[in-house]
């Protein structure tokens, strides 16, 4: 055969585009914690006032300040606060994971229906999107209240907050995705007489998985935040939402602490973002431009 | 006349895009016969393409008659009384090249064993052994549309629509195809209906060349090709094939062909005719 497929950029050597990426993120880190540590000092040493905001070890704590923090006692002869946060964000993950399941769920189903009908779209998707204008935290204590005292554990109300924020964006892209199929392959579906079910199938949903995902990553990070936030009116004192209310009031005498928790609370927002991304990695066989 | 049974009737047919604005086919009368290889040539926005989806029940006619193997457009349709192929290969990026042959007897619910086999054959047809589990992504543009030609005839389809199928392509890739495509032709005895753009191809694969007019489409006249059979690469180089050119040429002139505007739109208003189904 003369002619030669292309092949993979760079496949023969994979350990080389994950080195240069880990390298690079190792340089932008290194990079951002001497901006932080830079600014500090130009802070001190110059005594710069912004308004009444001063930096100091108050409002700027030395990083190797909040990391250290992690693994001193979280009260006096109590456990590390490294061993209070994990447990935090392990209770906080299952409330967002919960919540990501069940919204990305509900998302995705209103995107097939709202896909299958014009009709439908006029009809629901002012309402979808002013659901998103109103703030999570006007939503919230409503959900706790219908959902609390009702034979679902307590965390669930804030699982259906985190729900609340996650479904919006898998919704649209959902309806993007199985929206922007090729004429030309619907043309060629209806030549085989697939029906509908076969067209849903084996064309539309293929074509919206890299729209799914992109929606997928959104709402991940989304849903750890609906988490934390979901938290507070709920009242519930075991996840991250209950700390950082916790360490907020003692704020003024060890700082270092809610630095360190909204530490914890990014990780775990990464590990959710990078959960999707291995997700995606397994499912989605594109042509390796399309993938992001 | 009657012997023979007819793979494609058509009576009177027309079409109207835009409520009754654009007139782009007019009392279209053809009829084909089986194993016959029949070129549509015209100029841009002619109808052509929107004719072969006529007979592919893809589109609506707004009036006439279509009838394929003695059934009606739809009917021949839900029969997979056809296969496909259009200028684009459109392969499913996230399937093999075995899976995308295999598409069709997927949606007809074949057994995998059977598919399987016929897929081979098919990957052999159009010789494209080695590279079965390959993504289109890593196939030359003449080899994908291979895969579609394949993808067309997986399941033995009486009729084979092609709409301007190696136009995307360059002319090296094109005259082989061209030769690929006859010996296809041959081996599976399929009737053939073939949209193109250029005179030389209509000529050379042709049993009958079809010269339809600018807007509205009407046939100005049918160019029987009597070139011998088997064709070759010498096939171009006889006197009879120049003066056939000259035919199909004088044909299109005398249909507007030649001061007809580029890009008329023609793919714009069946692409919004069609919509979100």
């Amino acid at each position: 055969m003369a002619t030669v497929a292309a092949e993979h950029p760079g496949r023969g050597i994979p350990w080389r585009p994950a080195l240069t990426r880990l390298g690079m993120m190792a340089i932008v880190l290194v990079a951002l914690c001497s901006l932080w540590e830079a600014f500090k000092w130009v802070g001190e040493t110059t005594g710069l006032r912004l308004g009444s905001f001063e930096v100091n070890d108050k409002t700027f704590p030395h990083l190797y300040d909040i990391v250290g923090q992690l693994f001193e006692p979280s009260r006096r002869n109590g456990p590390l606060l490294i061993e209070v946060l994990w447990d935090a964000a392990l209770f906080t993950a299952k409330e967002a994971a919960v919540g990501f399941a069940l919204g990305a769920s509900v998302g995705f189903l209103l995107g097939v229906l709202l896909a299958h009908s014009r009709l439908l779209q006029r009809g629901f998707l002012p309402y979808i999107v002013a659901s998103q204008t109103i703030p999570i935290l006007a939503v919230a204590p409503m959900v706790v209240v219908w959902f609390g005292g009702r034979g679902f554990p307590d965390w669930f109300s804030v699982s259906i907050i985190s729900a609340y924020l996650t479904f919006f964006p898998v919704t649209i892209n959902t309806l993007r995705g199985l929206t922007s199929v090729d004429p030309r392959a619907l043309e060629l579906m209806r030549s085989s007489a697939a029906n509908p079910l076969q067209i849903l199938w084996k064309l539309r949903m293929p074509t919206s998985l890299p729209y799914l995902f992109a929606a997928f990553k959104i709402s991940a990070t989304a849903s750890v935040v609906g988490a934390i936030i979901g938290e507070l009116p709920a009242s519930i004192q075991d996840g991250l939402g209950g700390a950082i209310l916790n360490f907020n009031q003692y704020y003024s005498s060890r700082p270092e602490s809610l630095w360190a928790t909204n530490l914890i609370a990014a990780a775990l927002g990464i590990t959710f973002f990078l959960v999707v991304v291995v997700a995606e990695r397994l499912v989605v066989r594109r042509a390796p431009e399309n993938v992001a | 006349m009657n012997e023979q049974p007819i793979v494609v009737q058509l009576r009177g047919v027309s079409k109207e895009f835009g409520h009754g604005h654009v007139q782009a086919l007019e009392e279209i009368d053809l009829d084909i016969r089986p194993g016959e290889f029949v070129s549509l040539i015209g100029p841009s926005g002619c109808g052509k393409s929107t004719l072969l989806r006529i007979v592919g029940d893809l589109i609506k006619p707004s009036g006439g008659e279509v009838v394929v193997n003695g059934k009606s457009a739809p009917q021949a349709r839900l029969d997979r009384d056809y296969g496909i192929v259009f200028q684009d290969a459109v392969l499913f990026d996230w399937r093999t090249v075995e899976k995308n042959i295999g598409l069709p007897l997927e949606i007809m619910g074949w057994e995998r064993r059977k598919r399987g086999e016929r897929v081979r054959e098919m990957v052999e047809l159009v010789e494209l052994k080695g590279f079965e589990s390959h993504h289109p992504w890593q196939l030359s543009g003449g080899m994908q549309q291979r895969v579609s030609i394949a993808r067309a005839l997986s399941f033995g389809p009486p009729l084979l629509l092609m709409d301007e199928p190696f136009g995307a392509l360059d002319e090296m890739t094109r005259e082989r195809l061209n030769l690929e495509l006859l010996r296809i032709w041959e081996q599976s005895g399929s009737t053939v209906i073939f949209v193109t753009h250029s005179i030389s191809e209509a000529v050379f694969l042709s049993t009958r060349v079809v010269v339809i007019s600018a807007r509205p489409g009407r046939i100005v006249g049918i160019v029987d090709v009597d070139l011998r059979q088997p064709r070759n690469i010498e096939t171009r180089e006889e006197p009879r094939f120049a003066e056939l050119i000259r035919e199909v040429r004088q044909l299109l002139r005398k249909g507007g062909g030649f001061d007809a505007a580029e890009g008329s739109g023609e793919e714009d208003l069946i692409v919004a005719e069609e919509g979100l189904q």
